[in-house]
């Protein structure tokens, strides 16, 4: 009998930014399970080689790359092959009130979560570097539809990163690049754990999730896995909500 | 850092609740506009005035001003 997996990623390049820890570093891992090349990128090198080292297969790549910095995204496209597949991954968390956000916190947050996905995915197009019927996918996040006590900025920027990704995935249909969002609930990362929060805490509040638990960054893989693979070819547009059954965050 | 500038600050988060309401042994649990979202704002505050980080567990568990303050200045 034919073996049947409409999930396999074989044969395809996949860049994965924010791959050196986290749920960008648990998609590197199951993507090249899947059969992927994975190109990694992130600014970290020590931790960067320990994801790549944790990677099947051969042929995969690692670029040390700080997407905030024009250099290094150009850099960084040169030296891409072409792409049958994008993560924009990378971001950051913040948690500032309202009444106590500042320019700076601002930047802190929309320069790696927005700007960045933006040009690097500019310059990508540029320069040729995406095949077609390719899939992109971003890493936005139920906060965007989800309001919490200073949550405003990273909210914001996924909202903003989301609104982005569907005028892409308008402009590239044409070429049968697909470009989806993910939107996580709360998942397992260093990014949850903040200023004023202890892990107790959070444990305490996964138990209101109807599954009882927040994710873990595997869960968030599987999903990244469907929506690069062959298996969502008839899906654009959409931003999946992935949350254990979560309403709110 | 001093107490008398300690609770100054402390009582700078609220909007609606008057600074001489807010004493070394107030508990302040127990004021009326005391919320999760007030805890946030001294996390921050301790963060920016103080450079220290307190815990929403922290605050939770101090019953007065005066508690919160030697917690915050052991650190």
């Amino acid at each position: 009998m034919e073996n049947f997996n409409p999930f396999s990623l074989k044969e395809k390049n996949i860049l994965i930014t924010g791959a050196s820890d986290g749920i960008g570093k648990a998609m590197a891992i199951s993507c090249s399970k899947m059969g992927a090349t994975i190109i990694l990128t992130a600014r970290n090198k020590k931790r960067l080689e320990e994801t790549r080292s944790m990677l099947k297969g051969v042929g995969h790549q690692m670029f040390i790359a700080d997407l905030t910095s024009q250099e290094d995204i150009d850099n960084l496209v040169d030296q891409l092959p072409p792409l049958d597949g994008i993560v924009h991954n990378a971001g950051v968390g913040s948690r500032v009130l309202c009444k106590l956000i500042t320019n700076k916190d601002l930047d802190y947050v929309f320069n790696p979560n927005v700007k960045a996905p933006i040009l690097l995915q500019k310059a990508i197009l540029d320069k040729k570097k995406i095949n077609k019927g390719a899939s992109i996918v971003f890493l936005a996040s139920r906060a965007a539809k989800s309001p919490g006590f200073g949550n405003a900025i990273y909210s914001a920027s996924k909202g903003a990163i989301i609104s982005y990704a569907n005028c892409l995935g308008l402009e590239l249909a044409p070429r049968k690049i697909r470009v989806n969002c993910i939107c996580p609930a709360m998942v397992w990362t260093k990014l949850i754990i903040q200023e004023g929060i202890e892990k107790e805490d959070l444990e305490e509040a996964q138990e209101k999730y109807p599954l009882k638990r927040y994710g873990n960054p595997e869960d968030i893989a599987n999903l990244a896995i469907y929506l690069l693979s062959g298996a969502s070819s008839w899906m654009t547009g959409s931003c999946i909500d992935i949350t254990g059954g979560a309403k709110e965050l | 850092m001093e107490l008398e500038n300690f609770i100054k600050n402390f009582a700078n988060q609220f909007d609606d609740t008057d600074e001489s309401e807010i004493k070394a042994n107030t508990e302040y649990h127990e004021l009326e506009e005391w919320s999760s979202l007030t805890a946030m704002c001294v996390i921050a505050l301790v963060k920016t005035q103080y450079g220290k980080t307190v815990t929403g567990r922290e605050i939770k568990n101090c019953k007065t001003v005066m508690d919160l303050f030697e917690i915050v200045a052991s650190k």
